[in-house]
């Protein structure tokens, strides 16, 4: 305990608590905050069991030791708790299931979209088409960063804003619509994934994937590959930003007469 | 690789001496041991592959490697941990245990013995000098995905053969360790009577013959899709990337199982012997091992949730999942209510036993989340899983191992090892093993993916952490050799039944054991 105490001691003082991201993000789409629900609901059975498994069990390091003279009994067995102890956490994973299960029919069900936008993985960077809109580009790792991640680059990466967290093009999508993904790649397999957006989906040579998002608050939100794809897997993040309906079709728009640069502003 | 460990058994049998006899030795003690020194030898080069690893991460930023490098050391360190850590321990301690403990004289299938270790010295070399080719050794990660695996240099075919070579070896293993246990039990000693530790190896021996043929074929596959126009799993040659990762998790899922019900055995065995009490529940703790194994051949697409599989797939495999903690959390009840109302002494074995029941169930746990899909769509290839595996694989599968030598060195040898520094490599194992693994959650959680070699600066802290716990263990362990070798160069002075509360053939015989263990079966009543 003492020894808890101490590096407890020497580790906080550096850095402010807030600053230390211990759970999953709830994030602002409907299938993420059914995944950390679940999440949460796992967490904390699996608490309530830690502490009455792990409590008996201390109870019995402490109280049934020889150093304090206690005899052993005589019991080896029991078919009533055998069959207790596998019909109870029977029923606690049934009670587990139901809402798990519901939550994937509706995370599966893409249908009704009102965008549709396409995501092809490259060694390494992203192509975006916007299929209804005809807008279409690639999106790779920003330069301050690509520069400052070379072995020996002599750059301290703290000082990069968003290090390997930025884009040279993002991905902007409208509030308050059901976006359609459809996933592919052209060379390995990549997962496209943003934490505050939802689960992940791998992007795979030969295959179309689906899944659907739909975000509720206007925002930046940052991602990156998810699947090992080679030596720059690390190095390709995921930049969407999310503005509203109205703000999106500007946006279209402007991108369409290839107004690259004053699209870029658009939501900031 | 030590060659003097063992020479105080005489051999009745003018077999060669020196190098020799370790080449030519079909005798099950002398494998055992072999087997376990090469183990040895094997974590430490896997460990400071882990710490190249930890090195690099310690903070963001490249600063010690480039990324194909890290790539290839993340594969290695896998697929050396696996194959020839974890695995050659548990075949060494099922030659050294399972004579001594059903009471025969060896193993059934002594030259076949000798053969399936003398492979692995070959393949592992094999496979560590992909590491000074030109183009690199492997570095796909250890799942070998293709098209990525694909595209790999000139490491492919060669990796490919070693892996053939160590499947080889593991099916020789169970063959023998099958053959040994229905046929060679001395009399009385039926089935439901036989030591639980027998019991997890005799399915463990089934899982392996059952599913080593599967990763073999997958391998072949991909060697021949790369090598003679086949496209089994290109895309563009009309095969299917994601067949790859059904063939290989049909292998993978009973692997972990492999890598874990041993470790099972040795805990159940461990346990009551410093509880003064009988194991509880013997007999349902056979039945929720055959479960389990069972269980192990229908959930493997638990680890390809992402790959987009059809809804009902993905139900099948999530109920199907948690089913399986069911036998699991029927173990650990089973261990807690062996201790219940015991009588305790906290021995070394027994720490690293007591510590295993409560680490692996925390890698349970974890599993148990993982195994939810809608929240594994979260959880997959990030830390988290990372957190999870080796949560169950270091504090589970590797204390059962270091706990059983602990409680079997004795008898090996005939000479204790020191107590007190027994228990400071316990305390100091544990201590790191959770500095190292237990932060990777939080990054897990906090959306850091797997396999990476740089990092975003928000996940700063807790990588440091982990890196700082990854040398302190790596350290601790050089104090598990000092303790070896500090017993070793001690006189015989271990009693025959070294643990007042251990029960079993193998304590009947002196300690160290005759070179030939039972000469006269025993009876078992
Ligand atoms: C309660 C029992 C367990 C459950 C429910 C469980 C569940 C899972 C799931 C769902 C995954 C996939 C996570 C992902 O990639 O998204 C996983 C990964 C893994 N598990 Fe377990 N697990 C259990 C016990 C074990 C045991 C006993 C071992 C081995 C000793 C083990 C070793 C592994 C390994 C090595 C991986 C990662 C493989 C990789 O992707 O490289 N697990 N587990
Ligand atoms: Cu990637
Ligand atoms: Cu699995």
């Amino acid at each position: 305990m003492k020894k808890i105490i101490y590096l407890l001691a020497l580790i906080l003082p550096t850095q402010i608590l807030a600053d230390w991201e211990v759970n999953m993000p709830r994030g602002v789409t409907p299938t993420s905050e059914i995944a950390y629900d679940i999440h949460m609901l796992m967490f904390w059975i699996t608490v309530v069991i830690g502490i009455l498994v792990f409590g008996v069990m201390v109870y019995s390091i402490i109280y049934h030791r020889k150093s304090v003279g206690y005899q052993p009994a005589k019991f080896h067995e029991s078919t009533r708790v055998e069959i207790v102890w596998t019909v109870i956490p029977f029923l606690i994973l049934v009670v587990c299931a139901i809402p798990a299960t519901k939550a994937l029919i509706m995370m599966e069900d893409t249908s009704d979209a009102g965008i549709t936008l396409k995501v092809t993985g490259y060694q390494w960077m992203w192509e975006y088409e916007y299929l209804e809109d005809g807008v279409n580009f690639f999106s790779k790792i920003d330069n301050k960063s690509n520069n400052a991640r070379r072995l020996n680059s002599g750059k301290d990466v703290n000082d990069v804003e968003h290090y390997l967290r930025n884009v040279d093009n993002e991905v902007v999508l409208p509030t308050d619509t059901k976006v359609r993904l459809l996933l592919t790649a052209s060379d390995v397999i990549h997962a496209w994934w943003v934490p505050e957006l939802g689960g992940k989906k791998d992007a795979i040579p030969g295959y179309v994937n689906e899944m659907w998002i739909n975000i509720k608050e206007p925002g930046v939100y940052r991602g990156a590959c998810a699947e090992l794809c080679g030596k720059d897997h690390g190095f390709m993040p995921i930049v969407v930003r999310a503005v509203p309906k109205l703000e999106y079709d500007k946006w279209v728009s402007l991108r369409k007469d290839n107004r690259v640069a004053e699209s870029q502003n658009i939501g900031r | 690789m030590s060659t003097n460990v063992q020479d105080i058994h005489e051999d009745h049998h003018h077999a060669p001496s020196g190098l020799m006899r370790w080449i030519t030795t079909t005798n099950h003690k002398d494998i055992g041991s072999l087997y376990l020194w090469f183990s040895l030898l094997m974590f430490f080069i896997g460990g400071f592959m882990a710490l190249i690893i930890r090195a690099e991460l310690f903070e963001p930023g490249l600063q010690l490697v480039i990324p194909g490098f890290f790539n290839q050391m993340t594969t290695m360190h896998a697929l050396i941990m696996i194959f020839g850590a974890v695995m050659p321990a548990f075949v060494g301690l099922a030659n050294w245990q399972i004579p001594i403990m059903i009471g025969a004289p060896d193993m059934a299938l002594p030259r076949l013995n000798n053969w399936s270790f003398w492979i692995l010295p070959f393949a592992f070399t094999m496979l560590l000098s992909t590491l000074f080719f030109d183009s690199g050794g492997p570095a796909a990660g250890w799942t070998l995905y293709p098209p990525l695996s694909l595209q790999g240099g000139n490491s492919m075919p060669f990796v490919i053969l070693s892996i053939h070579l160590l499947g080889i070896s593991s099916i020789l293993g169970a063959i023998n360790v099958i053959a040994t246990i229905l046929n060679m039990r001395a009399p009385g000693m039926t089935l439901m009577k036989m030591p639980i530790f027998i019991w997890t190896w005799l399915i463990t021996a089934f899982l392996l013959i059952a599913a080593m043929p599967v990763l073999a074929g997958a391998i072949t596959m991909l060697l021949t899709d790369r090598f003679f126009g086949t496209s089994f799993f290109t895309a563009s040659g009309g095969g299917d990337p994601v067949m790859f990762q059904h063939i290989f998790w049909f292998f993978g899922h009973p692997e972990v199982y492999i890598l874990i019900l041993p470790a099972f055995g040795i805990v159940s065995t461990i346990i009551p012997a410093f509880s003064r009490k009988k194991l509880f529940g013997y007999d349902s703790m056979v039945y929720a091992t055959a479960s389990i194994a069972l269980l192990s051949f229908i959930v493997w697409a638990h680890h390809m949730f992402t790959v987009g599989m059809p809804l009902a797939g993905e139900i099948f495999f999530m109920l199907t999942t948690m089913l399986i903690a069911v036998p699991t959390g029927v173990k650990v009840f089973n261990w807690v209510a062996t201790m219940w109302r015991g009588s305790m002494t906290f021995e070394t074995p027994m720490l690293f036993a007591l510590a295993f029941i409560i680490l692996f169930t925390i890698g349970g746990f974890s599993g148990l989340m993982l195994a939810m899909t809608p929240a594994d769509f979260q959880y997959h290839d990030t830390y988290f899983v990372v957190a999870h595996f080796h949560y169950v694989l270091v504090p589970g599968a590797v204390f059962a191992i270091i706990a059983a030598v602990y409680y079997w060195l004795p008898k090996w040898t005939g000479k204790m090892y020191s107590e007190s520094l027994g228990k400071l490599h316990f305390w100091l194992t544990t201590v790191f093993v959770n500095v190292t693994f237990f932060p990777m959650h939080f990054v897990g959680l906090a959306g850091m993916p797997r396999r990476i070699p740089d990092y975003p600066v928000q996940f700063a802290d807790f990588n440091a952490i982990a890196s700082v716990g990854a040398f302190g263990f790596g350290l601790s362990q050089l104090l598990f050799v000092y303790i070896l070798y500090n017993t070793l160069k001690k006189d015989v002075t271990a009693e025959d039944k070294v643990w007042d509360g251990a029960e079993g053939l193998e304590w009947t015989l002196s300690s160290p054991p005759p070179y030939h263990s039972f000469e006269k079966a025993p009876r078992v009543e």
